[in-house]
C-alpha cells in the first residue's frame, strides 16, 4: 500500500526528528549509542504500526520511539538525567522507552528484546485482540540464544510478531561476515518455518512496505515474519566508546555518508514530487522542535533519592536492610 | 462462628489448586513451562485449555522472557521453571528484565509474574538439579522471593503471588511436596506475602526456619522440650521483603538464634538474617547466632553424603545446645 502524501511527510518527519535529535545530543551532551544513518529503517518500520501497537527496542533507544511518535521533551530530559525524563532519569540513553507510545521496553542486554516481544505477541493473542508486536534488534542479537528460542517460540504459537533486524553491519567492531556463518539473517527464518524477507534499509517507503506486509500477516493470524533491513551506522559504536582500530574503512563510511543518506536520498524522493515547501516547512519545525526539548531538558530538575524506591516495587515495602538512604 | 470450608491436599496439589482458583478467578492468569500437561497441571487442562496453557520448547531463558513480556502487556502469568537450578538459564530474563524494567522505565511499566520453581535436593538428583538459590534473587532488588514450608501457605501465598503486581520468585520445596494438611477453599485461605509464622511459641531460643528445614525445626523443638528448652520456632514464608520485625521481636524475648537454611552458608538467607539481626538488635544477642546451611560444596549423588549437606532435627539441636 502506498502512503499518502500526509503520511509521507509523517515518515520524513520522524525520521528527521531522529536525525536533529542526535545532532544535538552531540552538541550537548555526548552520551550514547546513535541511529544516525539508520533512521529510513526505524521511522519506515514504526509507520507501518498503530499507535496500540507494542514496540521493544534496543540499547541504540532513541530512535525507537521518536519513530514511534513519541514527544521528543521527556526523551531529551532522560537523556540528561532529569526528572521530567520520560522514565524519571532512571534510565538514560539505553532505555528510552515511552509505554503511552506502546513501548515495552528498550533492552541493553543485547538479544534481550526478543522475549518480551513474544510474549506481548502471546499476550495479545491470548485476550483476543487485533495488536501486533515487533521487536527491534541488531544483526549482533541474532547470535542470542534469545534470537533462535524466541522466534522458535512464535513460530509454533503463530504469534503476531514482527521480528525487524536492523543489520548495520557491525556488532560493536565485528563485521557481520566474521560473526555469522551464513551472513543473510532473513535467511534463518526458513531454519523456524517461517517467512524472512530483506530490505534496503536506507529506503524508508521499502521498508515501510515490506513491513506493513507482515503486520497485516501478524493480524490476521497468519504468524510472525523475520525482517531483515540492511543498513548503516555513520557514527561509533558509542559517543562514549574509543575505538582504538580501523574495523571498517573510512571509504565505506565516506560512501555511506554521501551516497546513502537516507534523509538525503528521501527528501530528494519528495522534491521530486513537489512537495519543497513542506519539506522546508518540516526542517523548521524539527529544527524549532530540538532546541526547544533541549531547553526543556536543561532547565528541568535532577531526580530524589526517594525515586529509586519509589519505582522499585508497586506496592511499597521495606526490604531487609535496604530502605534507607546511604548516609 | 462459621467454620470456613478446607480439602485435605498435599502441598504440591495445593500449588495446583492454587492456580486452577486464580485462573478461574481472573481470566489474564496464563499457565507456561516444560511438559506441564503431564507433570503438574494435567487436571487443569480439564478446564482450560491451549490458549492458557501453554506447553514450552527447552528454552528456560525465553519463556520465562516470553513471560515477563505478556505480563508487560496485560497478562499475570505463572512461569513453572521446573528445577530451581534452570533459574541459572533463566536469570537473564528474571534479573535484567523482570527484575529492572519498573525501575528503568520510572515506573511506567508493572511486572506482575510468578516464576515457580522447585528446591530438588535429598532426591540423589546430583549437583546440577538440586541448588537452593534463593540468596541469588534475595540478592536481587526489584523481586520478592517466596518460600512456603506448608500446603496452606503454599497455596495461599501462590495466590497472593498472582495478584501482586511485581515479579515474584516462587520456591516449592519438593521435601514438602507430599505432605498432607486441611487447606482452606477460595479467597479465605490468602496469605499475604512479607509475614513470617510464628509456628510453635517459646522463651528460651528463637528459631527461623526457611522451607523445608521446618519439619526438622519443629522436630527439635520437641525434643528440646524434654530437656525443659522452650524453643520459638518461626517459618519465614517469605524471603523478600523479610519479616524483620518477627523475628527481632521474638529474639528480644529469647535472646538467642538459630537460623535453619538449606542454601549454601556464604551470603545464605541465614547470613542475611544474622547480619539484620547483629545490625539492629545486637543488645538482645546473649549468645552468638548459629547458621544450620549446607556447606560450601556442591550436592553429590550418593544419598549417604546428600542428607548429611541439609537441615536435620540432630543439626538443628546440636546448634541449640552449642548456645543454650
Amino acid at each position: 500500500m502506498q502512503l499518502d502524501r500526509d503520511q509521507q511527510l509523517k515518515l520524513f518527519t520522524r525520521m528527521l526528528r531522529i536525525r536533529k535529535f542526535e545532532e544535538a545530543l552531540i552538541a550537548h551532551n555526548p552520551v550514547g549509542h546513535l541511529s544516525i544513518g539508520q533512521e529510513g529503517t526505524i521511522a519506515g518500520a514504526c509507520m507501518a504500526l498503530r499507535d496500540d501497537d507494542f514496540v521493544t527496542g534496543t540499547h541504540r533507544s532513541h530512535g525507537h520511539p521518536i519513530g514511534k511518535g513519541a514527544d521528543i521533551n521527556p526523551l531529551m530530559a532522560e537523556i540528561f538525567g532529569k526528572r521530567t525524563g520520560i522514565c524519571k532519569g532512571l534510565g538514560g540513553s539505553m532505555h528510552l522507552t515511552d509505554t503511552s507510545m506502546g513501548l515495552i521496553g528498550e533492552s541493553a542486554i543485547v538479544g534481550g528484546g526478543l522475549p518480551l516481544a513474544t510474549g506481548a505477541g502471546l499476550s495479545i493473542q491470548v485476550r483476543g485482540a487485533d495488536q501486533v508486536s515487533l521487536c527491534f534488534f541488531g544483526d549482533g542479537a541474532t547470535n542470542q540464544g534469545t534470537f533462535g528460542e524466541s522466534v522458535n517460540m512464535a513460530a509454533i504459537w503463530k504469534l503476531p510478531v514482527i521480528y525487524f533486524c536492523e543489520n548495520n553491519g557491525y556488532a560493536v567492531t565485528t563485521s557481520v561476515e566474521k560473526s555469522h556463518g551464513q551472513p543473510d539473517i532473513y535467511r534463518r527464518a526458513d531454519g523456524y518455518g517461517i517467512p524472512g524477507v530483506v530490505v534496503d534499509g536506507q529506503d524508508a517507503e521499502a521498508v515501510h512496505a515490506v513491513t506493513l506486509e507482515a503486520v497485516n500477516r501478524a493480524r490476521s493470524g497468519e504468524g510472525p515474519t523475520l525482517i531483515e533491513a540492511k543498513t548503516y551506522r555513520f557514527d561509533e559504536h558509542s559517543n562514549r566508546l574509543a575505538i582504538p582500530i580501523e574495523y571498517r574503512s573510512k571509504e565505506e563510511v565516506e560512501h555511506y555518508r554521501n551516497e546513502r543518506d537516507p534523509i538525503t536520498l528521501y527528501r530528494n524522493v519528495l522534491l521530486s514530487r513537489d512537495l519543497r515547501v513542506d519539506v522546508e516547512r518540516i526542517e523548521e519545525q524539527v529544527n524549532n522542535a530540538v532546541d526547544e526539548a533541549v531547553e526543556f531538558a536543561k532547565q528541568s530538575p535532577e531526580p530524589e533519592m526517594s525515586d529509586l524506591w519509589d519505582c522499585l516495587f508497586s506496592n511499597p515495602i521495606a526490604p531487609a536492610g535496604d530502605k534507607g538512604l546511604p548516609e | 462462628m462459621i467454620r470456613n470450608s478446607t480439602q485435605k491436599l498435599s502441598y504440591l496439589q495445593a500449588i495446583v489448586e492454587a492456580q486452577r482458583e486464580e485462573m478461574r478467578r481472573d481470566e489474564r492468569v496464563i499457565l507456561m513451562g516444560e511438559d506441564i500437561a503431564v507433570y503438574g497441571a494435567q487436571s487443569l487442562f480439564d478446564e482450560f485449555d491451549e490458549t492458557r496453557l501453554r506447553n514450552t520448547p527447552i528454552s528456560e531463558n525465553s519463556f520465562v522472557g516470553v513471560g515477563v513480556g505478556a505480563a508487560l502487556t496485560g497478562l499475570r502469568p505463572i512461569v513453572d521453571l521446573t528445577i530451581a537450578s534452570f533459574c541459572y538459564l533463566a536469570s537473564d530474563q528474571i534479573i535484567n528484565q523482570a527484575a529492572k524494567l519498573r525501575f528503568m522505565t520510572g515506573a511506567q511499566l508493572k511486572v506482575p509474574l510468578v516464576v515457580r520453581t522447585s528446591t530438588f535436593y535429598n532426591n540423589r538428583t546430583a549437583a546440577q538439579h538440586a541448588d537452593r538459590p534463593y540468596p541469588l534473587f534475595m540478592n536481587t532488588p526489584g523481586l520478592k522471593v517466596l518460600a512456603p514450608a506448608n500446603a496452606t501457605d503454599a497455596k495461599g501465598l501462590l495466590k497472593s503471588a498472582v495478584r501482586d503486581d511485581d515479579p515474584v520468585i516462587f520456591f516449592e520445596d519438593i521435601n514438602l511436596w507430599g505432605k498432607k494438611e486441611e487447606v482452606p477453599v477460595g479467597d479465605d485461605g490468602l496469605i499475604p506475602i512479607g509475614k513470617a509464622s510464628i509456628v510453635r511459641e517459646g522463651s528460651d531460643v528463637t528459631i527461623v526456619s526457611i522451607a523445608g528445614c521446618l519439619p526438622h525445626a519443629k522436630s527439635a523443638a520437641v525434643a528440646l522440650e524434654k530437656d525443659g528448652i522452650n524453643a520459638e520456632v518461626i517459618d519465614l514464608r517469605t524471603i523478600v521483603p523479610m519479616d524483620k520485625e518477627t523475628i527481632i521481636s521474638s529474639v528480644a524475648k529469647t535472646g538467642s538464634l538459630v537460623i535453619a537454611d538449606n542454601s549454601h552458608k556464604v551470603g545464605s538467607v541465614a547470613s542475611e538474617i544474622a547480619a539484620v539481626v547483629s545490625e539492629e538488635a545486637f543488645e538482645s544477642l546473649c549468645k552468638p547466632i548459629q547458621r544450620v546451611c549446607a556447606p560450601q560444596v556442591h550436592v553429590p549423588y550418593s544419598a549417604a553424603l546428600e542428607k548429611k549437606l541439609f537441615a536435620s532435627k540432630e543439626r538443628i539441636l546440636n546448634a541449640v545446645y552449642k548456645i543454650v
